[in-house]
């Protein structure tokens, strides 16, 4: 069943195009990751599917309404919690949970179900007196999520909700996420993390307000990477990186870290000649470099991301 | 639809009260306002201090000098001896008005002469030289009365005086200025709470960016504002009721008029004030900005335009249309009618349409602009 339905949505400002005909659908349950970089039109598209925005042309239904037309049964029907964090530091834990569930229009006894379900979600069970601003970045963050679902919304969207936070909460926050969407929850979600986007179940990518990708991660990888893709661990990864994008067998060169990815222009298997040939290529390269090491390896979606928007520079 | 705009009301009650040290401020400063205006306006005139040069030094003299000496009005601080004095001790400040008799003073008035006496009036604040002038006159004019009729008496005739004004004062019997002003210092110190208050707190919901998150939710731009607007009109409520108090306590300001006229008229304007600072907030992006329009708008033409210190008939015509601009004039009205003259509603309902009007309008435009705000 669709949860979202986006039909050539298209948002113009001026003579600027921000959203430039983008059409893709999000199932129910699933978490559905949104990927660009800055200023690739990620946030005006999540303002638009949220009825905040009206769009130039096309349009999408959420949850069956059309932004376009009926942005306030969107509004009603959907949870948003943004990198901000929108709390209120000068209330309670509970005071803010009180004033997020009100204006969803829950009361009594259900607001007060749907609070301490959000208290448990965030681990602060028996610390909703304690003062917002006190708590710790991963807490608030947890916190935020509980209160944009608290009115159990069809649909929720993240809009870069990991931003600032240390490694060990963004892993506590995404197993949050599975639960969410464990209970039939549609999570709509973009980030910076590429790590991160492998959680997904799958992903979009856009680029200058165009849609350039999608697919689950193993099929982007599948699909944009029928090439081998070899992991070079040396010294100077800089250098070797300059030396290596003229090769006429490489099609990609980047660094990651300490190790190069290469993807070749081919496919070869594991001990062909061929690869065999390249490797001692690279060998000269890299030159008396100790450690040297050359690996198969499988792409990431930062391979296949990198690819992709190289290709299109 | 109600659980929204009370959830959003009670959340601004809890801020309110959270930041305590705020909440000082806001009860203490109107009462100390109107303390300190209530003392420091006040046009009327005591104890003129005046110096007097009698150069003839008469029985005649004398007695003129003490009938201006025994009224409230004048104290002769300073008797001259030297035509230089005079200028020296008005140019010091010492004295306000000086008094010139000249020499033959008496000698002239039992001959039947027309005598000049020169009084040499500070001319720096025209409005206190004004009324020093009509009392000085007033006070010289009575004087001559009683020459004529001892001169005629004299003669054997009696003296006439064939009209004879008698003068009340309605409403503010004593011609209290500081009682003609309460009503003002009132509408100027809730104006420039309210708008202040209520600009500030959407401000900050700008600045945190927590609007957004209120924005996404279904709340309506119209429910916003009516839930940020009442916890403020039932604290500033509370306000006017302690100035009030305070009023009785410190100046002897009484309701004369009923208090329910009282509460809807206050609640009327108070309408009116806070959807100013609701409309302040759609155009001003930070605090600051807030805090400084809200000032502009509230206080300056509260002070100038209202008829709070300058009476708007005296204005130029143009001046008197721009008057309107603030509800601030009508409330003023309001409450001189209610407090210092005791009439019923019938007679301010216009005032009382003014605001409703006012308040609508402001509201309308407020609510279209953050329903834009979202779509941009």
């Amino acid at each position: 069943m669709k949860s979202i339905e986006v039909k050539n949505l298209t948002k113009k400002f001026g003579d600027f195009i921000s959203v430039n005909d983008i059409s893709f659908d999000v199932y129910k349950g699933e978490i559905f990751g949104f990927l660009g970089a800055n200023g690739a039109g990620k946030s005006t598209t999540i303002k638009m599917l949220c009825g905040i925005l009206e769009p130039t042309s096309g349009d999408a239904l959420v949850s069956g309404f059309s932004i376009d037309k009926d942005p306030e049964s969107v509004k009603k029907n959907i949870g948003y919690m943004s990198q901000k964090f929108s709390l209120y530091g000068d209330l309670t834990v509970n005071e803010n949970l009180n004033f997020f569930g009100g204006i969803y229009g829950l009361e009594g006894s259900i607001l007060e179900k749907r609070k301490d379900w959000a208290l448990k979600i965030s681990g602060l069970e028996n610390k909703g007196n304690i003062l917002t601003s006190t708590l710790s970045v991963g807490f608030k963050q947890r916190l935020a999520l509980g209160a944009a679902v608290m009115h159990e919304p069809k649909i929720v969207f993240l809009d870069e909700p990991t931003g600032g936070v240390d490694p060990v909460s963004r892993r506590k926050f995404w197993d949050l996420i599975h639960e969410i969407s464990d209970k039939g929850m549609t999570v709509f979600v973009t980030t910076h993390y590429l790590d991160e986007a492998e959680f997904c179940n799958r992903i979009i990518l856009i680029n200058a307000g165009k849609l350039i990708a999608s697919g689950s991660p193993a099929e982007l990888k599948e699909e944009f990477i029928e090439s081998t893709v070899l992991e070079i661990v040396c010294d100077d990864t800089i250098a070797v990186t300059e030396l290596l994008s003229d090769e006429d067998y490489s099609q990609n060169v980047s660094v990651f870290g300490n190790s190069i990815h290469l993807i070749l222009k081919k496919k070869y298997s594991e001990n062909s000649e061929e690869l065999d040939v390249i490797k001692r290529s690279i060998s000269e390269k890299t030159g008396r470099q100790d450690n040297v090491k050359i690996n198969i390896i499988l792409p990431s979606l930062e391979d296949v991301f990198l690819n992709l928007l190289e290709k299109r520079e | 639809m109600f659980t929204r705009i009370i959830s959003i009301s009670v959340k601004e009650f809890r801020q309110i009260f959270r930041d305590k040290r705020s909440l000082l401020i806001i009860f203490l400063l109107p009462v100390s306002l109107l303390a300190l205006f209530g003392y420091a306006i006040s046009i009327d005139v005591e104890n003129i201090k005046l110096g007097v040069f009698d150069k003839d030094n008469s029985e005649t003299s004398r007695k003129y000098l003490s009938s201006l000496d025994a009224s409230s009005y004048f104290t002769i601080t300073e008797h001259i001896r030297k035509d230089n004095d005079v200028n020296e001790l008005l140019n010091n400040g010492k004295i306000y008005a000086a008094i010139v008799i000249p020499d033959n003073f008496e000698k002239e008035i039992q001959s039947d002469k027309n005598v000049k006496i020169q009084y040499i009036v500070d001319g720096v604040d025209a409005s206190t030289a004004g009324i020093v002038q009509n009392y000085l006159l007033a006070a010289t004019f009575q004087f001559n009365g009683k020459i004529v009729a001892e001169e005629l008496s004299r003669k054997g005739l009696k003296s006439v005086s064939p009209l004879n004004a008698e003068m009340q004062f309605w409403y503010n019997k004593d011609l209290d200025s500081t009682l003609f002003f309460i009503p003002g210092l009132i509408a100027m110190i809730l104006i420039i709470i309210t708008v202040i208050l209520t600009s500030i707190s959407l401000v900050r919901e700008k600045e945190f960016s927590t609007i957004e998150q209120i924005r996404i939710s279904p709340v309506t731009s119209l429910q916003l504002i009516l839930g940020k607007i009442t916890p403020y009109l039932i604290l500033s409520l509370i306000i006017a009721a302690s100035i009030l108090l305070m009023g009785g306590i410190l100046f002897g300001v009484e309701v004369k008029g009923s208090y329910m006229d009282l509460f809807i008229g206050t609640v009327c304007y108070l309408l009116a004030t806070l959807s100013m600072g609701v409309f302040i907030s759609t155009i001003a992006e930070s605090q600051q900005v807030a805090f400084q329009i809200s000032q502009l708008i509230s206080q300056l033409p509260t002070i100038i335009l209202s008829g709070f210190i300058f009476p708007i008939e005296s204005m130029p015509y143009f001046i008197q249309l721009l008057s309107n601009i603030t509800p601030s004039k009508y409330f003023i009205i309001i409450l001189r009618n209610i407090l210092i003259k005791g009439t019923d509603l019938a007679v301010f309902i216009d005032q009382i349409y003014f605001l409703l009007i006012f308040a609508a309008i402001f509201i309308f435009i407020s609510a279209i602009r953050i329903k834009r705000e979202q779509m941009t």
